[in-house]
This record gives C-alpha cells, structure tokens and sequence, in this order.
C-alpha cells in the first residue's frame, strides 16, 4: 500500500496571533511553526500501516522552503520521503488542485490529510482532493482499519460517530482519535539523522486557480473585565437579567 | 439565477441550523436581488421555511438516502445548483455538511469560504468575514469563482423571521452507483440528548474535577439546562470523557449561547475553541485562572460545593419561570 500523507505547516498551538502589512498577512515573527496537529494524528496512523502492513509512506507539504524543517520533522517520526510543492498555499481549492496531481502521479492507494488546518480552518483539502481525483472520502475519521483494497473507517458525527465501509483508493481527513495524543511520537536521534538523508524532492506547481482569497484580517475585540459574583443567585440572576442566556 | 440553501433535517424534522442557513441565505439572496430555493432531504414540513425567505423547496423524498451519505448528498445538491442556476450555495457547519461542502465546492468549481459569522461585506467582489487561526483572528475573504460555496458558522448569523411563502416541488436528483461507494455501516449516536454543534447550552468539565467519576454533578448541571456536556483535552486525552467531548483548538469548536466552564483553567487552545460562545461563565478554584480573563461571569471556588447548588437554583429558577 502506498500512502501519502498531506502535511500544512502551522502556527504551534499555542502561539499568539498577530497581523502585518496593513493586516493582511499573518505575521510570522518569533512564531514557532509545527506540523498541523490533525496531520500528525494521520502521519502516526501511517506509520502504524508502515510497521504492521508493510505500507511505504510518503508526505507531501503545499509551501516555499521555510516549511522544510516541518517536513524534516516529519520524516524524522518516520515518513519514507517528501515531496514538497513550490508555491504559497494561497487556498484550499489551490492546494487541493496540486495535491491532485502528487497523488496522479505518484500512484497512492491512501492518502491521509488533517480534517482542516488550525491556522486557516479551510477543512476542505482532504474532500476537494478526493472529488477532483475521483477517490472514495471519509471525514473526520478517528479510526481507519485497511485489508486487501477494503477499507473500514469510523467518522466523528455530531453526538456520536458512524462506522463506514469503502476501498481504496481513499482519502481520509483525520484528526485525533486516529491514534491517541500518548502514541505520538517525539523523533528520536537516530530518527533526526536518518531524516537528513532522505529524499526530499521539490516540485513545481501545477496551473492552478485560487477559489478564494483573504484580503483582510482582524482579532476579536478585547473582552471586557469579568464579573466575579459570590453567590450561585447573584450568577443566575445575572444569567438571566443580564445576559439573558437562561 | 438564485441562492440554494441546504436545511438539514433529522428523523424528517428540519435542525435548527436549517432555519439559519436559510436566513442567511435570504440575506445573500436581498443582496443579490434574488430568491432563495432550499433543498431537503426526506424532510417534513418543508413549507416551514416559507418563515424564513425561503420561496421554493426542492424536496427529496429517497429511500437510498435515509442515512446520511456525503457524496450521494453533495450530488444531488449539485443537481439542484445546475437546476436552478444558483450561483451561490449557502450550507452550515454541522459535521455532515462540512464532509459534504468540499465536496459540493469542487463539483461546481467554486471558491468555499467555511465558518463564515456575518452577511457578506459586499458581493461585489464577493467578500464575507468568516473566523481563521482556531478563532484567535477573522479572515474577510474574497470568493473568486463564479459559483460559491459558503457554509455559515453556528449560531452566529441567528434564525431571523421573513414571513414568505414556499411553493414546495418534488426533485429526483440522478444519482448513480458511484455516489454510493462508502456505505454507513453502523450509527452510535447520543438519543435525547443536546449534541456540542447543536446546543444552546453547553457545560464543559476539566481537570479541576479530579476523576471521571465525579461527572454524575456536571451531568446534572446538564440536565437541568438542557445542555450537552464537553471537557478540556486533558479530560479526554486522559480517557475521562470521549473524544467526541473535547472542545479547543483541536477538538470541536463550540458556538453556544452560554459556555459554563467548571474545573478549566484555560489554556490558549481552549479559549480558542470555545471563543465564539456568546457568554461565559467559569467556576474555579484558582483566581488566577487564565480563564477569567476570558469569561464574563466567575465564581472563585471549589466546584464541588458550588456546581450542586448552582444546580438546585437552576432548579428552582426553571420551576418559577416554566
């Protein structure tokens, strides 16, 4: 089975969010940048298919070569090789189109993809990848079991969750549940030394058009003091008078 | 041309995400100088929508379609795109339609602009203010292509009232075999119970409980608002609670009325997720909770003694003003 997994370069989780040039870019400065966490629960799903069912395991990253340490990284957990595509994911619709052509050319039973990115929360590579390259989808998947070409997967829903039966060749958008947050893996020494000699090949993007464009960013107002009350009345009296939420 | 809006129903009956989308979709189509045309999926009372703008229904009635099927859906709403010749699709954030929508998106080569929390700033160009960075900022964005997508966040937009009438016709999308290649095996879904995406109240549980044993009080809490019941990813990483409950940055988003956080103390990735609440309230030990700065009611102290009484309150509040 040859998997690929889609990797976004993000904003660490816990970093602060600032505005640049006229607040229309996302201001990189003194900000650490990670592999999308939904892209690393997949990332340690493949290599779960890699140590128990042979899999070879590819990933790809949409971006210029700042994202390369990420890439490193993730080739570091595990990941056979890299194929990093030389253009600013300016758009899901965009990524999605030069996706399309990694997974054409390179042949892919499986490709996983977080459900969406944290940075901009397109949620739409992993279904927009599928539907221009015809594959089966499943979203929000927190468990993926593969035999032979058959596929069963368990989807997150609303209140619950929904087992599904397709095959390859699949795209999965994955997210926690995947594996557990314990079985991600920190790469190790050896894991660092190896990633240095892997392959890791630059592509040039495909023609492709930009469904959408962010030309302006902003950040919620500032959120006025908090109302400290001592007493459950004095709370549900204000819930009720007051925020009306109740 | 016109605005198609898919409303969602469940069991027959139309969410209450359905009358917001179609709200929404009133407000693109005024913009627009057009109509708005719903589409629903074995759905009852279609001409409910009417009381939202909406003036025609395309209604699915389809045995194949029963359980939720994301391509099978995403087809037919295609269908009923190139039917009308709609130009925009207006659908909502719920798990389903955000499987669907990329799937709709690509189908019609169209710009798809997701969580979207306000009317469109201007439609020409096309541009509306949806939330970006796990709502730590806003991105206005553009939508570029001639057909768009755009799938409205929860609760942001509301259910507004525009009386009108909605001729409701039948419609048999052609959906072929390959529109059915994954197969829902099984469903395992909270009955009776409010779900995180749909409730207007949610009570949220974190490491401040001390176990999963001590949730019984938290339920309660619950129970007496008609809430769903969430955690913090420690709570879920721990397996005290299921994953389905972890709200933040990398769990689900929450878009409530009320947001009561009990034993949180807020970490940046929480606030992030749950920033899109419209009130806040957070019980806590800790004054010095992070939380607090992002809330707008606190109570300082141990939540084991105070989430009980809130509850009887509560109790007493619902039994005075039911």
């Amino acid at each position: 089975m040859k998997i690929l997994v889609c990797i976004s370069n993000v904003p660490d989780t816990t970093s602060k969010i600032n505005f640049t040039e006229g607040d229309t870019k996302f201001d990189t400065n003194g900000v650490q940048f990670v592999i999308n966490p939904n892209d690393e629960f997949g990332l340690t799903r493949a290599m779960w298919f890699k140590e128990k069912q042979g899999a070879s395991v590819h990933i790809a990253t949409v971006g210029d070569a700042t994202v390369e340490p990420t890439m490193r990284k993730a080739l570091a957990i595990g990941a056979d090789e890299g194929i990093r595509i030389n253009a600013a994911p300016t758009d899901g619709f965009f990524v999605a189109q030069q996706l399309a052509e990694v997974v054409k050319n390179g042949g892919y039973d499986l490709v996983i993809a977080g459900r969406e990115s944290i940075d901009y929360n397109g949620g739409m590579v992993p279904g927009m990848l599928a539907t221009l390259l015809d594959m089966n989808f499943v979203n929000t998947c927190i468990n993926l079991e593969v035999e032979g070409t058959n596929a069963t997967a368990v989807r997150e829903i609303d209140g619950g969750k929904e087992k599904i039966a397709t095959s390859l060749p699949l795209v999965v958008g994955g997210q926690k549940g995947l594996v557990e947050e314990s079985d991600l893996r920190i790469p190790n020494m050896r894991g660092i030394m190896m990633a240095r000699k892997k392959a890791l090949n630059v592509v040039e993007p495909v023609t492709a058009t930009n469904g959408t464009t962010d030309v302006k960013f902003d950040k919620p107002a500032p959120k006025g003091a908090v109302k400290l009350v001592d007493t459950v009345e004095e709370l549900v009296d204000l819930l009720h008078n007051e925020a009306k939420a109740i | 041309m016109s605005v198609l809006v898919y409303t969602e129903s469940e069991n027959g009956k139309f969410k209450k995400n359905a009358f917001e989308v179609a709200s929404y979709a009133y407000e693109v189509a005024q913009q627009l100088g057009t109509t708005v045309t719903a589409i629903s999926v074995n759905a009852d009372e279609n001409e409910s929508l009417g009381g939202y703008g909406v003036s025609k229904v395309l209604t699915i009635s389809d045995d194949s379609l029963k359980t939720f099927n994301a391509k099978a859906y995403a087809h037919a709403i295609v269908g009923a795109a190139q039917t009308e010749g709609a130009q925009v699709v207006v659908v909502s954030s719920s798990a389903d339609t955000k499987f669907l929508a990329p799937i709709v998106a690509a189908k019609l080569s169209a710009g798809y602009a997701p969580n979207v929390v306000a009317a469109p700033e201007s439609t020409s160009p096309f541009t509306v203010k949806r939330t970006a960075f796990s709502n730590k900022g806003f991105a206005h964005t553009q939508i570029n292509s001639e057909a768009k997508v755009i799938g409205v966040s929860n609760n942001a937009f509301g259910a507004i009232e525009n009386q009108t009438t909605a001729a409701v016709e039948a419609f048999s999308p052609s959906l072929g075999d390959d529109a059915f290649t994954t197969k829902s095996i099984e469903v395992d879904k909270v009955v009776g119970k409010a779900t995180i995406a749909d409730a207007d109240i949610v009570v949220s549980g974190g490491r401040g409980l001390k176990g999963p044993e001590n949730w019984g009080m938290l339920e309660e809490l619950a129970d007496v608002l008609g809430a769903a019941t969430a955690c913090s990813k420690p709570v879920s990483d721990m397996g005290w609670r299921s994953h389905g409950e972890h709200v933040g940055q990398t769990g689900k988003p929450v878009a409530s009325n009320l947001y009561i956080a009990i034993g949180i103390s807020g970490a940046i990735q929480h606030l992030a997720g749950v920033s899109s609440s419209k009130t806040k309230v957070v019980i806590n030990t800790d004054p010095e909770a992070p939380f607090f700065k992002a809330a707008d009611y606190g109570i300082v102290g141990d939540a084991f003694e105070i989430v009980p009484q809130l509850t009887e309150k509560l109790k007493e509040f619902k039994a005075q003003n039911a």
